[in-house]
Order: C-alpha cells, then sequence, then structure tokens
C-alpha cells in the first residue's frame, strides 16, 4: 500500500467532560473516494474539524502527507493543500460567481502590495480569472459568471462552493456534508461532481448522512460510533456489517 | 466594460471636480480657506476610515491614531529637529506601527467587542498623552509646533498655499486608498467581512488581512494627524476625543460605506452645511445638535447614506436611457 495522504493516529477530543471523539484513528489513501459516517452525535463533524483545523486535538495527531499537522490553522492547511468545505451554502453570497472563485485563487495570486497599487499585477489576476471560468465551467456554473451568488438555486450552490475550494488547489479535499438538502436529481449531479473531482487526482474525503450517495461513491468508509472507532472497510462490508445496522437502527431485541 | 460615452463623462467630470477644486481658494474667504484645509485632511481621515470598515470592523480609536500620527509627527520635529515634510511621514508611520502592536489584543475580538476595545485603546493612548508632562505636554498638549517649510517665496503660512500642499498629499493618499480596494486586496477585505471561515478554508490568513487594513487606515489617519498638526500649530488629548469620533462616524454613515465616494460625499456636504451656512448664521454652536439630527433624519429617510442619491441623479441627467450594462456595473460598485 501506498503512503497515505492523510492519516488520523488516536485522536481524541474532549469538549470539558464530554468526549467528542475518543481515540479515533484511520488512513485516506491517496486517489481514493473516503467516507466518513455515524449516526447523530457521532462525532464526525468534530474529527472533520479537528482536522481542517478548526480545533486543535486534545490527544493524539493529524498526519498530512507524512507531516505533523496537528493544531495547524486552517489558512496554513489550505496552502498546503488541504482544503474543507462547509455544510450548508457556505458562500460569499454578496459577491457575482466569478469573484467567488476568485477569492479560492488566493494562493496561486500571490503578487506584492506595490504591484496591486500600480497594477503590475494584471498578469497574474489576469491568470486568477482564467482558473476561476474555467472552475465555474467544470462545475457547468460557466454562464452564470456575473449573477450574484445568492441568487443562484441550492444546487448550484453546492457547487459554487466547491469551485471556490478547488480554486485553492487542493491535494485532498474535505465535503462536509456535500448532499444535505439536495433532491435525488441534484444528488446525482453531485456524485457525478466528486467524482470528476477525484479524476483530476484531488483525494476526497467526505463526512454524509446520506447513505444512498455514500455507498455509491465511495471506496472506504469508516464509521463512527459514540466517537469512536466503529468499522471500516468497503461499501460492500460496512453494508452487511451487523454492528453497523445495530448502531443506526437499533438492535433487533430494541426493536422488538 | 464602459462604453465610449460614459467614459467621456467620467472624464469630464473629473476635469470639472480637478479644476474646482484649484480655483476653490480664490473663491473664497480668509476663515473658508481655513474650513476648506480642515475639510481637505478629513477627506483624508474618513477614507482611510472606510478602508478599515471593508473588513467589517468598525474602530472606535481612529481619531486616536490620527492623533498619535500628529503627535509624533510634532515631537519629531519640534523636540529631534527631523524636517518636517519628513516628519510628517514619520508620523504616519508611527500612527501605523501603534496600529499594528494594536492588532495582537484588538483582532482577538471581532464586532461589537471589537468596537469597545478599540474605544478603550484610544482612550489608554488619550491618557498617556494627558498623564505624561514629558514628551507630550500632559492635558495642554504641544504648542508651537514648527510649520510647513517654506519652498523659495512660497510661504506654507498661508492657508490658501497650505490647501494645495493638502490636496496633493490627500489626492495621492486617496488614490492609493481607492487602488487598494479595487485590487485583489480590497476583495479580499470584503471576503473577510461577509464570510471568515470560508476565507480561511481557501488559505487568506484573516488575522494578517485584518491587521494590514487596520495599519493601512491608520498610517493615513495619521498622515492626516500629521498635515492637521503642522497647520493647527497646536495639538492635545481633547482634540482627539470620542466626541471627533463620531463626527467621523457621522460623515461616514450619513455618506454611506458602501462605495468609495460615500464618505467623502458625507464630509464634505455635512461640513458645508455646518461651517458655511449654520456658520453665517451664527449658529455654529449647535455643531453637536445639528450633526445628532442629521444622523437621525438620514437614519429613517436615507438609510443607505446620500451616496444611494449618486445613482439616481445619474439616472435623471444621465443618459435617459440607462443600459442594463451600466446598471449591472452600478450594483457592483454598490456591493
Amino acid at each position: 500500500m501506498t503512503r497515505p495522504i492523510l492519516e488520523v493516529r488516536d485522536l481524541s477530543r474532549h469538549f470539558g467532560g464530554l468526549i467528542a471523539v475518543n481515540h479515533l484513528s484511520f488512513a485516506v489513501q491517496p486517489g481514493s473516494i473516503h467516507g466518513l459516517i455515524g449516526p447523530n452525535g457521532a462525532g464526525k463533524t468534530t474529527t472533520f474539524n479537528v482536522i481542517s483545523g478548526f480545533y486543535a486535538p486534545t490527544h493524539g495527531q493529524v498526519i498530512y502527507q507524512g507531516r505533523d499537522v496537528s493544531g495547524t490553522k486552517t489558512a496554513r492547511l489550505a496552502a498546503v493543500g488541504l482544503v474543507r468545505t462547509f455544510q450548508g451554502t457556505t458562500l460569499f453570497k454578496e459577491f457575482p460567481v466569478i469573484d467567488n472563485v476568485r477569492i479560492g485563487c488566493h494562493a496561486s495570486a500571490r503578487s506584492s502590495f506595490m504591484s496591486r497599487i500600480l497594477g503590475t499585477d494584471r498578469a497574474v489576476e489576469a491568470a486568477a480569472t482564467r482558473k476561476a471560468e474555467e472552475l465555474l465551467d467544470f462545475f457547468g456554473l460557466g454562464d452564470l459568471r456575473d449573477e450574484k451568488a445568492s441568487n443562484l438555486p441550492h444546487g448550484h450552490q453546492r457547487a459554487l462552493g466547491m469551485a471556490v475550494a478547488l480554486a485553492a488547489d487542493p491535494r485532498i479535499i474535505l465535503l462536509d456534508e456535500p448532499f444535505t438538502g439536495m433532491n435525488p436529481e441534484e444528488t446525482a449531479r453531485m456524485m457525478a461532481l466528486v467524482r470528476d473531482v477525484r479524476d483530476r487526482g484531488i483525494t476526497v474525503m467526505l463526512v454524509e448522512h446520506d447513505m444512498q450517495a455514500i455507498m455509491g461513491l465511495c471506496d472506504t468508509i469508516t464509521v463512527m460510533n459514540f466517537g469512536s472507532l466503529l468499522t471500516e472497510g468497503t461499501p460492500q462490508e460496512v453494508r452487511t456489517n451487523p454492528q453497523v445496522i445495530e448502531a443506526y437502527l437499533g438492535s433487533p431485541a430494541h426493536a422488538a | 466594460m464602459p462604453n465610449a460615452r460614459t467614459s467621456i463623462w467620467t472624464w469630464a467630470f473629473g476635469l470639472a471636480l480637478l479644476a474646482g477644486l484649484l480655483v476653490l481658494p480664490q473663491v473664497l474667504s480668509f476663515s473658508q480657506r481655513e474650513i476648506a484645509v480642515l475639510l481637505v485632511i478629513n477627506v483624508l481621515l474618513v477614507v482611510s476610515y472606510r478602508l478599515m470598515t471593508l473588513t467589517g470592523e468598525w474602530s472606535l480609536g481612529h481619531v486616536v491614531l490620527m492623533g498619535v500620527g500628529a503627535y509624533a509627527s510634532a515631537l519629531f520635529s519640534k523636540r529631534l529637529g527631523v524636517p518636517v515634510p519628513v516628519s510628517m511621514l514619520l508620523g504616519a508611520v508611527t500612527a501605523g506601527v501603534a496600529a499594528a502592536a494594536l492588532s495582537f489584543p484588538l483582532f482577538r475580538m471581532k464586532g461589537f467587542y471589537f468596537l469597545i476595545g478599540s474605544f478603550a485603546a484610544g482612550e489608554v493612548i488619550r491618557l498617556i498623552w494627558k498623564y505624561f508632562t514629558f514628551p507630550f505636554g500632559g492635558p495642554k498638549g504641544l504648542k508651537l509646533i514648527p510649520g510647513f517649510p517654506d519652498i523659495g517665496p512660497i510661504s506654507f503660512f498661508e492657508p490658501e498655499i497650505y490647501y494645495y500642499l493638502c490636496l496633493v498629499v490627500v489626492a495621492i493618499s486617496v488614490f492609493i486608498l481607492y487602488r487598494i480596494e479595487r485590487s485583489r486586496i480590497g476583495l479580499t477585505f470584503h471576503a473577510i467581512h461577509w464570510q471568515d471561515k470560508l476565507a480561511e478554508s481557501v488559505g487568506v490568513d484573516t488575522f494578517r488581512y485584518r491587521m494590514l487594513a487596520f495599519v493601512l487606515a491608520s498610517f493615513f489617519a495619521g498622515l492626516a494627524g500629521s498635515l492637521y498638526a503642522h497647520y493647527i500649530g497646536t495639538v492635545n488629548p481633547t482634540r482627539f476625543d470620542v466626541e471627533e469620533m463620531v463626527y467621523v462616524l457621522i460623515w461616514a454613515i450619513v455618506g454611506g460605506t458602501a462605495t468609495f465616494y460615500g464618505p467623502i460625499v458625507g464630509v464634505v456636504v455635512l461640513t458645508i452645511i455646518n461651517d458655511v451656512i449654520l456658520r453665517s448664521l451664527g449658529l455654529d454652536e449647535a455643531r453637536p445638535m445639528f450633526y445628532g439630527a442629521i444622523l437621525i433624519a438620514s437614519v429613517l429617510f436615507l438609510p443607505d447614506g446620500l451616496e444611494s442619491l449618486v445613482p439616481k441623479f445619474k439616472r435623471m441627467f444621465g443618459s435617459a436611457k440607462s443600459t442594463p450594462d451600466r446598471e449591472v456595473a452600478e450594483a457592483r460598485e454598490a456591493s
């Protein structure tokens, strides 16, 4: 097996007396689509927030490309290629669609302070705009370039959120519940987009409730329950695992 | 893309404005020239304040940082004998450095807490000026600050001449501030205002950008303070108290902060009403009451500020058929 691009080692996160994540370990293989699932309150989102630098771990490590990045700030992680998206439609809603993606180009459009004032950053900015346009086309948003982001339909806003993240040149992208609130048609489109993103050579890790989507999409699934690892495997293995069924539906004894 | 006709109008408007500004002192009385000098300085103060507000943080310390520039420039020239043009620049730099230092405690806070924090930080600075007679002169402040040196036969003691000096300095500064806002830096400030977490997720160091906005705004506020100090010749802690800060807020709010020109319109209109019309009626003592009334009236009847009248005027007097293109451009400008 190749070296994992992202590895969580014995990770714990406490909030006061509450243990949200408890000695969790798993590894994400480069080029894969990796799902993190579990019933409500299992600690998925906390895990996600620790990996993306929003919280520091109480215990354990997050290893990205062989380096310990535990507690590194979100902006620093983005600069080295670990980029997250947000639940729901977190966008610069007041901005035109294109400017949303241009902000995403932050790292690749660096230029000196003087060049900004003198306007000699034009080449850099033109490249950023081209890149933004290419990404909008990739997500089928090319025609909406100058539309205000808040005017877009829900599915398009979610796609735009991914375009913003992709503009930051991620090596691994962390998607936080990308299918929430989507109708089946939008979900199918989003699944195709996630595969397209992976085909660009970007590793995808996602936290999700939508079982249909995650079973059809992921190469590997990590299942959490009560903050700990329940099981890990292919969709087929996870689907038939009695522990997983019990965690989600309760044991037959309870159901009776 | 602006069409040829709009750009001709823009150029014509720009040239008319420039000509007006150049001729202005010639048509004003002596006391009105003094007001014109202070107005030009206040334009820089309020435009620099707007840069700060782009990140979404409203500071109550802006006038104090203007004061830091004024005190520093006065001290450099008076006590250390630094030539005034250099000391003015050093004053601005000092205000920028002070802002950089204040960033560390202040940007642990956001919104209302930042507002109060910036007020407290400003009061601390003002108390330092009051408490330490050396070098700050205590409550009485500094007097006999050297003026701008004469260049040949040109004496900057004359309000008329000092007006032109201020005009040049402020025009260059405002242009730089405009370029900053229009560049990716300005876009990033806006982005931090609307969604700081999303900005961070694509690699924007929000602390550094908030600090950058604060330092730049304070640098130009400090420059305004330097221009003020060497014109009036005296500075004291009361000149930079929170009442003055409230005036800056009112200029910005009444003018509107959605566009670059909004605060400029605010400060110009309110200064003309207050210092020209009210003064000629002998009512200039009523300034606080007048400003309060204006603020309430504008919040009630013109919540988007005076700037919101500009597109309306354009439609009324400009080409009657305003193309959808232009409306989009205006909407973008406003956002």
